[in-house]
C-alpha cells in the first residue's frame, strides 16, 4: 500500500495511546487535537524516538516496524522538524546543514544545498553561530537542515507553536512554499485549527491517545459527528480555483464546481488555487433563489443531515450541488422547522462572507 | 631535581592520556544510564576523593606486588612485579586521578541533554558518530576541564606515590617525593624552587579551568 500505514499501542503512566491510520503519500497530514491526546508521540513514534509496547509501520509498503522488525531512527529516512528547532550550538548555520547534507548519502548534495538555501533565504545567516539567531530564524534552519538529509517522509512537531507572533509571520511564506512544492509526505503536528486548515490536505484527528477520523481535510471539517463541525466558529473548506477578476467592481472570480463564486479585492492570478473557508454562521438557507437579495454568493445544495447543536441551534450539512463538496450551514430550529428542512431537501445556500484561509496572524 | 620534572611530566602526561581513553566514555555513559549499575560504578569512580590515599597506595601495593591476584597474569609477560615501577605508578595515578576526569566530563554530558541526540538520530548519525560529531564537541569544556584537573592532580599526588612507588630516581621520585626528600635532607634551598614552582602552575591549573567552565557556561543555547 502507497503512503503512511500506522498503528500503534503505548501505555505510560497515566497515558494510554492506540493509535490505527494511514496517510496519503504526498501532500500534508495534520495531526490534529488538544493538548495530551497524544499528537506528539504519535510523531515520535513515527519517527523511531519513541518505542512503543506494539507498533506496526509502513511507508510505500516498506515496513520499518512491527512485532519482530524495529528501525532505529537513525536508519529511518525521516526529517524531524523539532518545536524547539534543536539546532546545533557547536555548529555555525552552514555547519548544521552540512551535518545534514554529509549523512543525507544524496549524489546530487551540493546544488540541492544551494537551492534549499536560497528557497529558506538562509544565505546570509550561514555564517552565524546559533545563538545569535532569533527564534524564527532558527525553525528556518531547522526546516532547512531536516530537508536536507533528504527524507522520505517529513515530520513537523507543531513548528510555529514556540513563536512569537511576528516569528510566525515571517516563516510562514517560506513554510507555505514548502507544503506547496514538496515531493514528500509532510505530517504536521499542530493544536491549531487555523495552521491546519491553511497546510493539510489530509486530516488525522486525535483525542486522549486514540484516533477519532481520519480523511481528507474538506470532508472532515464537515463532518457533523466530529468536534471540528461543532465548534461556535465552524467551518467548511472549500478548493477553488481565480479565473477572472472584475476591476469595477473589484471582485474576484473563483470555480468551485460547476459554480463560481464572486470574493471582494484582488486574490490572485486567474489559475492560482486557493482555499476558501466559509464559517457555518455566515451561511443561511432559503426554501427558493431569492430574487432581490445583497447577497452575491447563492449556491443550490442538498441537505445531507441535520444536527441539533443545543441552545436551538441546529447544524445542517450541505452537499453543494454537482459535486461533493460540503457546506455548513447554522440555523436556528425556529428556522428549521418552519422551512421544513429535511434530509434530501433542496435548499438554498445564501452565503454571506467568506475568507481565503490564513494563520492565525 | 630535572630529572624529577621530566619523570613528573611524564607520569602526568602518561595519566591524563589513559584517563582521556577510559574516563571520557565512562562519564558518557554515566551521564546517560540512570540504572543501579551506573550507581555503583560511579560510587566507586568517586572512591579516591575520600580515601586516603594511603589505602588505595596500600592495596596497590599488595594487588600489584609479586603475591598479588595479578601475580601470575605478569608473570606470563615475564614481569615479577609493578610495585615500585613506573607502570605501577601510572596504574595508581590512572585510579587516583578517575574521578578528577569522568566528573567534570559526565556533568559535561549530563549538559547536552537527549535533545540533541534525538535531532542526530533523525539527521541519520548513528551512536558513534554522535558522539564524536554532537556529544564530545557539546560537552568539550568537561572533557577538557577533566584533562586539566586530572594533569594537575597527578603532579600534586603524593601519598598513593610513596605507597606503591618509593623513591627510586628517573623511575619513582616525582616531584613531590622529591621536595618531601630536600626538606628531610635540609636542602630548603631546593625545596622552595620546586614548591614555588608547583605553587603558580597550580594557580595557573585552577584559573585556566575556571575561564574554561565560565566561557562552556555562557555559551550553552
Amino acid at each position: 500500500m502507497n503512503g503512511i500505514d500506522a498503528h500503534f499501542r503505548l501505555k505510560r503512566r497515566g497515558f494510554m495511546l492506540d493509535a490505527k491510520f494511514t496517510a496519503p503519500s504526498s501532500g500534508v497530514t495534520g495531526l490534529f487535537g488538544p493538548s495530551g491526546s497524544g499528537k506528539t508521540t504519535l510523531l515520535r513514534m513515527i519517527a523511531g524516538l519513541e518505542r512503543p509496547d506494539k507498533g506496526w509501520l509502513t511507508l510505500d509498503g516498506k515496513v520499518w516496524q512491527d512485532d519482530g522488525r524495529f528501525t532505529r531512527a537513525f536508519r529511518r529516512p525521516v526529517g524531524y522538524v523539532f518545536q524547539d528547532a534543536r539546532l546545533f550550538a557547536h555548529l555555525s548555520v552552514a555547519g548544521n546543514l552540512r551535518f545534514a547534507l554529509r549523512r543525507a548519502g544524496a549524489k546530487e548534495a551540493s546544488t540541492q544545498g544551494d537551492e534549499v538555501v536560497a528557497q529558506f533565504g538562509l544565505g546570509p545567516l550561514l555564517e552565524r553561530r546559533i545563538d545569535g539567531l532569533s527564534g524564527g530564524e532558527r525553525q528556518r534552519v531547522a526546516i532547512a537542515r531536516a530537508l536536507l538529509s533528504h527524507p522520505r517522509l517529513l515530520l513537523m512537531d507543531e513548528p510555529l507553536a514556540s513563536l512569537d507572533r511576528d516569528a510566525k509571520r515571517d516563516i510562514l511564506p517560506y513554510l507555505e512554499a514548502l507544503v506547496r512544492r514538496a515531493d514528500i509526505p509532510v505530517l504536521y503536528v499542530s493544536h491549531d485549527l487555523d495552521e491546519i486548515e491553511r497546510f493539510a490536505d489530509h486530516l488525522v484527528l486525535m483525542d486522549q491517545g486514540r484516533v477519532l477520523a481520519a480523511g481528507p481535510m474538506a470532508e472532515l471539517a464537515a463532518d457533523p459527528e466530529l468536534l471540528l463541525a461543532r465548534d461556535p466558529d465552524a467551518a467548511a473548506l472549500l478548493d477553488a480555483e481565480i479565473i477572472g477578476h472584475d476591476a469595477g467592481y473589484q471582485l474576484t472570480a473563483c470555480r468551485v464546481g460547476p459554480h463560481t463564486l464572486l470574493l471582494p479585492g484582488t486574490l490572485g492570478m486567474p489559475g492560482a488555487a486557493r482555499r476558501l473557508r466559509v464559517r457555518a454562521s455566515d451561511v443561511s438557507l432559503s426554501l427558493a433563489r431569492a430574487a432581490n437579495t445583497s447577497i452575491l454568493n447563492i449556491l443550490p445544495c442538498r441537505i445531507e443531515a441535520l444536527e441539533p447543536l443545543g441552545a436551538g441551534q441546529v447544524l445542517v450539512v450541505l452537499t453543494l450541488a454537482g459535486t461533493k463538496m460540503r457546506l455548513l450551514s447554522r440555523v436556528t430550529t425556529r428556522s428549521r422547522d418552519a422551512l421544513a428542512l429535511a434530509t434530501g431537501v433542496t435548499v438554498q445556500a445564501q452565503i454571506k462572507g467568506m475568507a481565503l484561509v490564513e494563520a492565525a496572524s | 631535581m630535572v630529572e624529577a620534572i621530566v619523570l613528573t611530566l611524564q607520569l602526568a602526561s602518561l595519566t591524563t592520556l589513559i584517563l582521556l581513553i577510559v574516563g571520557v566514555p565512562l562519564g558518557f555513559w554515566l551521564a546517560r544510564d540512570t540504572g543501579i549499575i551506573a550507581s555503583v560504578v560511579s560510587a566507586l569512580v568517586a572512591l579516591p576523593l575520600v580515601l586516603p590515599p594511603t589505602v588505595l597506595g596500600f592495596y596497590l601495593l599488595i594487588g600489584l606486588g609479586p603475591n598479588g591476584p595479578l601475580a601470575p597474569m605478569l608473570a606470563a609477560t615475564g614481569i615479577r612485579t609493578l610495585a615500585f615501577s613506573f607502570p605501577g605508578l601510572v596504574i595508581g595515578s590512572v585510579l587516583f586521578s578517575l574521578p578528577f576526569m569522568v566528573q567534570p566530563a559526565r556533568n559535561g554530558f549530563a549538559g547536552v541533554g537527549r535533545e540533541a541526540f534525538e535531532a542526530a538520530a533523525t539527521l541519520r548519525a548513528g551512536p558513534l558518530d554522535s558522539f564524536f560529531s554532537v556529544a564530545l564537541p557539546l560537552a568539550r569544556g568537561g572533557v577538557v576541564t577533566g584533562a586539566i584537573l586530572s594533569f594537575a592532580h597527578t603532579i600534586g599526588e603524593f601519598g598513593v606515590v610513596l605507597m606503591i612507588g618509593g623513591n627510586i630516581p628517573g623511575e619513582t621520585r616525582v616531584l613531590s617525593i622529591a621536595i618531601f626528600d630536600a626538606v628531610e635532607q635540609g636542602d630548603w634551598g631546593a625545596a622552595h624552587q620546586m614548591s614555588a614552582g608547583l605553587l603558580a602552575f597550580a594557580f595557573v591549573v585552577i584559573l585556566t579551568t575556571t575561564l574554561i567552565e565560565k566561557r562552556a557556561g555562557g555559551r550553552a543555547r
